[in-house]
């Protein structure tokens, strides 16, 4: 009964969106108040809809109902909980249900939260919501609805895939999804302003949060499958240059890359045509990603349905929406006339810098992305584009951005004079070939990766402080500290998202350059070195557990009075009929020790793999301080008064 | 990353890759192995190179290689034997040759015509008005009120 009704509630929630979409638009159009507040209580009601929707397919996970198709093949009895809520969004219709609902969840804060908009921006914003919305909802009713029952359901159910039963992976998805359809919301208030035809400094404040909440979630939510990567594909790799793994890094670098320009916007009115491009563009990558994962045409191996008629459809929403919205762009974007002047060296023109790198680099990921593809159809060629070609293309313009980040962050508007703005970041650039030094002969005689990525690392950070310093005036220790308390939270979310950046980049310099590997086989009792550690194998056992066996292994490690344990697996998981591999790692500030346990030899030893992971956690801490940063922006007094703000701007002709 | 769900359907061995009898007893040639197998990709798992795959066909590569370089072939030899018997879909590197060149050129392509139209642009958006409308003794007082 409830999964019925949040079969029908699915179905109301089509058609408000359909209301939603038509009824704003027509009404701001014609100036009719009545048909524009439409759009306000269409929002809340279609979030209301699918929330329900939500629930009762989350409540037929939970009963283990499998009388519901989807149960049957994605969920058992046996499964942990946790896991039965996670399976809801651990397959296609799910996740697709699940993108839905925050398609709505995004209307109605909309809704709820731009009492300020001005009233025709806002009924046109909801109203192309509502659009996305009635594509992507009737895409999961007609070709994968979640609802459907089995006339004679099975005992029990197929399982989730094993792979997918993991903290990291499990929550992995919502975010990735906050990220994707956040994009959606700058696409909304882009396409609004393009019928609009006008584009001001409050359209920048406006477009901005929905951005940085997009792109920080994005972040966290790449940052947990690299993670889960590392840990759980057996020998620790953390990216992987795959279609799926591109799919949420385009529209990550490109919404990077429109967060910055819609700053320019909102402080000085220029970049105006170019960030409305951004706003479409992104959300087109966001598409491309879904088009990517769920049709299989470039990774046929995805665990998601790799269905024909799925993908024609996606693709034909990707076509509809970026071809509605750039022939509009086209149309109108002559219109949005800049008004801000600068010169040369200036804020403005190192944000530009900023902007040709991060959509440079997208396009680079895009071409070698799609390229096999391309090669096959028009030049009869089977390629491939792997990692390598990705590093070589793809790396030159991160180290160029690193090297220019913070110059440009502490660059003045309108007009610098170079020598003058550099002076704070002297200490930055000594420090920072300091530790390259440091680096370079502590290390002797390996690459140059390490003290490189060091050097850029250090210099993203204390950068990153010689931002804040200047920012703080002139004065004692105490006044700045003071003052620095005062700082704006945008400044702090700079600085902080910045050097979280640097993080990153050490992070993962110094992984691939030290890295130590050792594979070999052991007996139960042998020990052996590996980069200074004395491993040795205490034990390898059976152990059961709630729904999989394994083999788990016990490994010491030791180096001088440290000792570490670690018990790696080799699971089963019977109902799957699936393996899976539990590295063990043993996480450290300064390295990581990780191990893997392999099979069993025909003499009786054991195959054991055993890593040395300098600074491996540095990625992930990166990727953290740079969300933090977001959210620290995100919570700029300025995006909380913008209400008043809006007021006096509404009465600004258009340009 | 989620590439390797399905291709775990399919094995049913746990996550090893390089296996211990695998390896080479000379350090140099084993070096030159693993550098090679990173490039070589596993045919049946599209994205995973031979050196992280455990498919069966990944481990009879990575062999093969190994086999190829105890008998003394160089890098390239051993690239081009596997070419020649696999074509150029076993490279993870495209080659830059033919319709390639476009994949290899873009990224430099794209980068040179976005700075050009930045530069056009950063220009375009200078003040017309270069005169700031200050005397030189106003601007002496400016500069001496700024260090302030």
């Amino acid at each position: 009964m409830i999964v019925e009704l949040g079969h029908f509630t699915l179905l109301l929630a089509l058609l408000v969106a359909g209301l939603q979409m038509v009824v704003p638009l027509v009404g701001a159009q014609r100036g009719w108040a009545s048909w524009m507040a439409i759009g306000g209580p269409a929002a809340m009601a279609q979030c209301i809809l699918l929330t329900f929707s939500f629930c009762a397919l989350t409540y037929a996970f939970v009963t283990s109902d499998f009388s519901v198709r989807l149960v049957a093949l994605n969920s058992h009895t046996l499964k942990p909980m946790l896991y039965k809520v996670t399976g809801v969004w651990g397959n296609h219709e799910g996740s697709m249900l699940l993108w839905c609902l925050i398609i709505a969840l995004f209307g109605a804060l909309v809704a709820l939260f731009g009492s300020d908009l001005p009233d025709k921006l806002k009924a046109r914003v909801l109203a192309v919501q509502a659009s996305i919305g009635v594509a992507f909802l009737s895409f999961l009713i007609f070709t994968s609805n979640p609802f459907l029952r089995l006339v004679t359901p099975p005992m029990n159910g197929q399982d989730l895939n094993p792979l997918l039963q993991d903290p990291g992976l499990a929550f992995h998805p919502p975010f990735l999804y906050v990220g994707y359809v956040g994009l959606s919301m700058s696409f909304s208030f882009a396409v609004a302003a393009l019928i609009e035809g006008r584009v001001d400094a409050a359209w920048g404040r406006w477009v901005r949060p929905w951005t940085l909440l997009a792109w920080l979630n994005l972040t966290i939510g790449i940052a947990l499958g690299s993670w889960w990567a590392y840990y759980e594909l057996g020998w620790g790799g953390f990216w992987f240059w795959d279609p799926v793994e591109n799919a949420s890094f385009m529209p990550w670098l490109i919404s990077a890359a429109l967060l910055h320009s819609a700053i320019v916007v909102e402080k000085r009115e220029a970049l105006k045509s170019w960030t409305i491009l951004l706003a479409i563009l992104a959300f087109g990558f966001s598409l491309i990603g879904a088009f990517i994962v769920r049709s299989g045409v470039l990774t046929s191996v995805h665990a998601f349905a790799n269905d024909p008629e799925r993908g024609v459809y996606l693709l034909a929403i990707t076509g509809v929406f970026m071809g509605g919205a750039l022939t509009l762009y086209a149309a109108r974007a002559t219109e949005m006339q800049a008004k801000g002047v600068f010169s040369t060296v200036s804020r403005e023109s190192a944000l530009v810098m900023n902007n040709v790198l991060l959509a440079v680099s997208t396009f680079v990921v895009f071409i070698g992305t799609i390229w096999p593809l391309v090669a096959e159809m028009a030049f009869d060629r089977k390629v491939s584009v792997g990692p390598p070609f990705f590093d070589a293309a793809f790396t030159p313009f991160m180290v160029l951005l690193a090297i220019l980040l913070p110059l440009g962050s502490i660059l003045p508007w309108k007009r610098a004079k170079l020598e003058r703005s550099f002076k704070p970041l002297w200490t930055a650039l000594l420090v920072a070939f300091a530790v390259f030094a440091l680096v370079w002969t502590v290390q002797t005689g390996r690459t140059l990766l390490a003290p490189i990525g060091a050097l850029l690392g250090s210099w993203l950070v204390v950068g990153a402080a010689a931002d804040l310093w200047v920012r703080t005036g002139k004065g004692g220790l105490s006044n700045k500290l003071g003052r620095a308390w005062r700082l704006p939270r945008a400044d702090w979310g700079r600085a902080v998202a910045h050097s979280g950046f640097g993080v990153t980049v050490f992070g993962i310099a110094a992984l691939l350059a030290w890295e130590i590997e050792d594979v070999r086989t052991a007996n139960v009792g042998d020990t052996f070195v590996v980069g200074g550690y004395q491993v040795t194998l205490l034990d390898v056992r059976d152990v059961e557990g709630p729904n999989y066996l394994s083999t788990m292994a016990e490994i010491e490690l030791t180096k001088g009075n440290t000792t570490a344990i670690l018990t790696p697996e080799s699971r089963y998981y019977p109902v799957a009929g699936m393996p899976t591999t539990e590295a063990a790692i043993s996480n450290g500030v300064f390295r990581d020790l990780y191990a893997v346990i392999g099979d069993e030899q025909a003499d009786g030893s054991w195959a054991i793999r055993t890593f040395i992971k300098p600074f491996a956690n540095w990625i992930w801490a990166g990727a953290i301080i740079m969300s933090l940063g977001g959210l620290l922006s995100l919570t700029d007094r300025r995006y909380r008064v913008a209400a008043g703000a809006s007021k006096t701007r509404k009465t600004v002709p258009a340009e | 990353m989620i590439r390797v769900l399905v291709l775990w359907l399919a094995m049913a061995t746990a996550a090893f890759a390089v296996q211990p009898d695998e390896i080479l007893d000379d350090p140099v040639l084993e070096e030159r192995a693993r550098e090679l197998s990173k490039g070589i990709r596993c045919l049946v798992c599209r994205n995973e190179s031979i050196d992280e795959s455990n498919a069966e066909l990944a481990r009879d590569l990575r062999l093969l290689v190994r086999e190829r370089l105890v008998e003394g072939d160089s890098d390239d030899q051993v690239i081009d034997f596997l070419v020649s018997r696999y074509g150029e879909y076993v490279l993870l590197t495209p080659r830059a040759t033919g319709a390639n060149l476009v994949l290899w050129l873009a990224p430099v392509i794209l980068f040179g015509v976005a700075l050009a139209i930045a530069l056009v642009y950063v220009r375009g958006r200078r003040d017309p008005v270069t005169d700031d409308g200050l005397s030189e003794a106003e601007k002496a007082r400016l500069a001496k009120l700024m260090e302030e």
